[in-house]
């Protein structure tokens, strides 16, 4: 496993230079005049990053409110007499809703259940796993359609719960079959 | 979203008014737009360079010789998009630099890509069936390696963090798949309710 991390480890320090001097090289062997062209093109760069803040600022308020206010814990508290019931412990709870809303309370999440549990513990390494196979799918949600300025998303945030239910659901599944 | 995003916000007021934590809600409201801010000029930087670089990897052709090498998986995933080379190679690296845990990098190319599809777009308010797939692909949050949380776990003083490796590989293949499937399946369920997604980019 060490060795296939450090294979791995290779290849990401690798990818972005390799990607960024393989399109300069390219170009200079194309005659694109590489310094212009760069600076075109980064010019968008500050006017995208102003278009995502109001997308980013709803989501973000939205999520830090409902954090403040307590309603995770209640809601933790309603649920942890059936996620005991099936094997999970309370513990979890928080991480499985937190996880899709921001990247960063979930991580706080995930410390906390590392340092209050055994570090080799079940639960430990179902949240990790859990925590690992995430992405903060409202966030994604918010960058990538605000950038473009699209309002309506159709099926997409359906799309984005289903799949982070599938991470959950095969987390507990998974690690049950590896740290049970 | 306007559902889930009420809701959030009236739910919050309730429950804190319940809990006695008021103050601690609106202490929320102004230190969560700050954040918001705070991480959108986070990402400034970053897309200032990528989008020069994706500048120059569009002048040059490079950008349309990978695009062409990923033209079978593009039609499958992206149908009328595939042949949008910007599009194409974008999407590429945004979900190799997301494998390969580059978070910083993936999201500019994630959002170069955007901007190709909303040009093939006609409803540019709605998001279209590509637009919705390049989500979920990201929302599923596919990753070779978990290094946050391996670190995490080390500074815990686990002894074998590595270990976590392989579960989650099988777990972050099963969501992207299933978000893969669902987009497919939704995209039959909800058509654009007006005629989206142009024939030529």
């Amino acid at each position: 496993m060490v060795s296939l991390k450090a294979v791995l480890d290779v290849i990401s320090l690798w990818a972005l230079p390799f990607i960024i001097l393989s399109i300069i090289v390219f170009a200079l062997i194309k005659k694109v005049p590489v310094y212009e062209t760069f600076v075109e093109g980064a010019k968008d760069g500050i006017d995208v990053t102003l278009k995502i803040v109001p997308y980013l600022t709803a989501i973000i308020v939205a999520v830090a409110m409902f954090r403040a206010s307590g309603a995770l814990d209640m809601l933790t508290g309603f649920c942890s007499g059936f996620l005991q019931r099936i094997n999970v412990p309370s513990d979890i709870l928080p991480l499985a809703i937190v996880r899709s809303l921001s990247g960063s309370a979930a991580l706080g999440v995930f410390s906390e259940i590392a340092n209050n549990n055994p570090v080799d513990s079940y639960t430990t390494k179902l949240a990790a796993i859990m925590l690992g196979s995430s992405e903060t799918t409202f966030y994604v949600l918010a960058v990538y359609f605000g950038s473009v300025g699209i309002k309506k998303y159709r099926y997409a945030v359906l799309t984005g719960l289903i799949a982070d239910c599938a991470g959950i659901i095969g987390a507990i599944v998974i690690a049950n079959l590896f740290f049970a | 979203m306007n559902f889930i995003w009420s809701f959030l916000i009236i739910l919050s007021f309730v429950i804190g008014a319940m809990n006695g934590k008021l103050s601690d809600v609106v202490n929320a409201i102004l230190s969560g737009a700050e954040t918001s801010v705070t991480v959108a000029i986070g990402l400034c930087g970053v897309m200032v360079f990528w989008l020069g670089i994706m500048k120059i990897a569009e002048k040059s052709g490079i950008a349309e010789m990978i695009a062409r090498l990923l033209k079978p998986v593009a039609k499958f995933l992206f149908k009328d998009a595939a042949h949008n080379e910007n599009a194409v190679s974008n999407i590429a690296m945004n979900f190799s630099a997301n494998a390969l845990g580059l978070a910083n990098a993936a999201t500019p190319m994630g959002i170069k890509a955007m901007e190709e599809l909303q040009k093939m777009n006609k409803d540019k308010e709605s998001a279209s069936d590509s637009m919705c797939m390049l989500l979920a692909m990201n929302t599923a949050g596919f990753q070779l390696i978990p290094a946050t949380v391996i670190a995490i776990l080390a500074a815990a003083g686990c002894k074998n963090p590595t270990e976590i490796i392989v579960p989650t590989l099988l777990v972050t293949c099963f969501a992207f798949v299933t978000a893969i499937l669902t987009a497919k399946i939704m995209q039959k369920i909800f058509p654009p309710q007006k005629e989206n997604e142009v024939n030529n980019g």
